[in-house]
């Protein structure tokens, strides 16, 4: 499983590119030549993959949002990479284009190659999958594929802080409508009615939010 | 209890074997602990079925064949030692298409020869007046969905590479796509074809079994080298899945399936009461049709892999130019099905094409299936001008 820390967001595997940026590689084009195209329906994730990718020095990305008529517009970009989410249904559709080569300018495969089942299970793992143009050199297809894996796995990590912070932001809301109750009921403070929730916790080896919720369930059934 | 194993599913109605086997403690009686995985595409079951994050799969056969060859994608070999079900696809028309070819049809468009002449005419009508081309959504290149549309049009005359456009769709926006006009027709599986009726945007033209009446739609497939390693676990799972076939097919169990399946698949229970009898709901109006053959899951030898079939497949491969003609990609290719696994896991030969049709397809139109000379059955055709057809005038 391929991770990256924040930090490494900015920077692609240190490798052959930096050198080359700009310059010749060994695929006889350059890097800011190479056109890729984005498909996936969360613009936040999408926004986040193309950036990585500018900052790597590819200056030709495009997103497509929509799936509709999805060949055409690839047909029309004719992108020399295609990225993808995993996730998407439309997956199946980018497949006919190994049936269709003459609708699509060049013959596409999937960057699995035989012996390369480690690199494409790390992506799938991340959740992406990417289509390239046969004849790119396999480093520099490496090479984004690797950003896009730690690019994918950043935006799974932020997905999740959010959840566990809406999830705290529900938990608060939870606590202080229980606080409320216990109050009236029992004629207390706040404080203590915080007090009586974690000592209840404590007592029933629970958390607090679930002690709040079970006094909230309990007032709504004696109500 | 051994490690749990993942198996991925398309949410599909002819996945109701492996659901049933699941849910209905099939496996669990064999000492299996299954993890049952949804998935979004056919390339994403197929991925993780070759790269081995899955130890199982329900997958179309068609892509269980063209892994094996190593066509379309990357070869890893598949076997196939049960079938999860066979037909169950229908063709959808828009309203509007639908009433093109009622205005075309020279008899009941039931027929599937009827509705061929009526395409062709609506077809060439449209290429006279310089229309846009009919588009028609299926679900994958290497399914019977695909075949089965091309086999249909062909039949009459209709190029499906000149004379149409057919795209690939995923199942889930078939309908849709019918509502908003970007296609005109598709051809998928339960319960798809079954909500655009529902929503008035879709007639079931044709079921799938009036194309052909006996071809194995889903497989459960499993990598080649993982079953060699794993004979016990194999053995185990398709006797599971045999259990459950037999249950799904008593009709005493019919409201139990049909819930448990609705609730993996995310659908009403009587939709999946409605494949799995074959009673089907074929038009706004509330017209309907019935064919017990509609979606066979396990009576009449259904689940047990039979080479013809993958014959039929691979003469269907070879048709389409996905791939050459040669023996050695049959013989691979028929190597997929494996009757012997089944044999030995289930303990009982399964009746042989129980439905009466000679060479075991049953197709509508064309000459009887050779499995033994592909070469020669897919002469025949080009003789009577559908192999590569031109357009022809029907009038």
């Amino acid at each position: 499983m391929v991770t990256a820390k924040a930090s490494d967001l900015s920077e692609t595997r240190k490798g052959p590119e930096p050198a080359s940026r700009g310059g010749q590689t060994p695929g006889g084009q350059r890097d800011s030549t190479l056109k890729i195209a984005i498909v996936d329906e969360s613009p936040l994730r999408a926004a986040i993959l193309e950036d990585g990718l500018r900052e790597a020095g590819f200056a030709l990305v495009e997103r497509i949002a929509e799936t509709h008529n999805l060949l055409a517009r690839i047909y029309a970009l004719d992108p020399d990479v295609i990225l993808i989410d995993l996730e998407s249904p439309s997956r199946d559709m980018l497949e006919q284009m190994f049936q269709m080569s003459r609708v699509v300018k060049r013959p596409i495969a999937m960057f699995v190659d035989q012996s390369d089942s480690a690199s494409i299970q790390a992506a799938v793992d991340a959740g992406v999958s990417a289509y390239i143009v046969g004849g790119l050199h396999k480093e520099r297809v490496t090479s984004i594929l690797d950003l896009c894996i730690s690019r994918f796995n950043a935006f799974a990590r932020l997905q999740a802080e959010l959840d566990t912070a809406k999830g705290a932001l529900e938990d608060r809301k939870v606590i202080d409508r229980a606080k409320g109750v216990l109050m009236k009921a029992k004629k207390i403070t706040e404080e203590q009615a915080y007090a009586l929730l974690r000592k209840t916790a404590m007592n029933e080896n629970k958390k607090i939010a679930e002690i709040a919720q079970s006094v909230l369930t309990a007032t709504e059934m004696l109500k | 209890m051994t490690a749990t194993l993942r198996i991925g599913f398309i949410p599909l109605i002819d996945a109701t074997a492996l659901i049933v086997a699941v849910d209905q403690g099939f496996t669990a009686a064999e000492g299996l602990s299954i993890e049952l995985v949804r998935e979004v595409s056919w390339s994403n079951v197929r991925d993780k079925l070759n790269l081995g994050l899955f130890a199982a799969a329900h997958l179309l056969s068609p892509v269980a064949i063209a892994s094996s060859l190593g066509i379309g994608h990357v070869r890893v070999p598949i076997i196939a030692p049960f079938n999860l079900g066979l037909n169950g696809n229908a063709i959808t028309v828009s309203p509007k298409l639908y009433a093109e070819l009622s205005g075309s049809a020279d008899g009941d468009l039931t027929d599937p020869n009827v509705s061929l002449r009526a395409l062709a005419r609506v077809v060439s009508e449209r290429k006279a007046r310089g229309a846009e081309p009919l588009t028609f959504g299926m679900t994958f290149p290497f399914s019977h969905h695909n075949y089965q549309l091309r086999f249909w049009m062909a039949a009459g005359g209709v190029d499906p590479d000149d004379d149409v456009r057919l795209v690939v769709l995923p199942p889930p926006f078939m309908v849709e796509s019918l509502a908003s006009g970007h296609v005109d027709c598709f051809c998928v599986g339960a319960p798809w074809n079954s909500l655009a009726v529902d929503l008035g945007i879709g007639h079931i033209l044709h079921f799938g079994c009036e194309i052909q009446s006996r071809v194995t739609e889903k497989v459960f497939a499993l990598r080649e080298q993982w079953a060699s390693e794993h004979p016990g676990t194999v053995a185990a799972l398709v006797r599971a899945l045999a259990a459950a076939a037999d249950f799904v097919e008593d009709p005493q169990n019919l409201t139990a399936v049909s819930e448990c399946v609705a609730r993996r698949v995310g659908v009403e229970s009587g939709l999946v009461e409605r494949a799995l009898t074959g009673h089907l709901k074929v038009a706004p109006d509330g017209a309907v049709r019935t064919d017990r053959r509609y979606l066979v899951v396990g009576r009449d030898g259904a689940a047990r892999p039979d080479p013809v079939q993958a014959a039929w497949i691979y003469a269907q491969i070879v048709r389409w130019r996905q791939a050459p003609m040669s023996e050695e990609y049959l013989a691979t290719a028929q190597a997929v099905f494996r009757p012997d696994l089944y044999d030995a896991a289930v303990g009982k030969q399964a009746p042989i094409n129980p439905d009466g049709s000679d060479d075991g397809i049953g197709a509508f139109a064309g000459p009887p299936f050779d499995a033994a000379n592909i070469a020669g059955h897919l002469t025949a055709w080009r003789v009577k001008g559908s192999g590569r057809p031109r357009l022809l005038l029907v009038r």
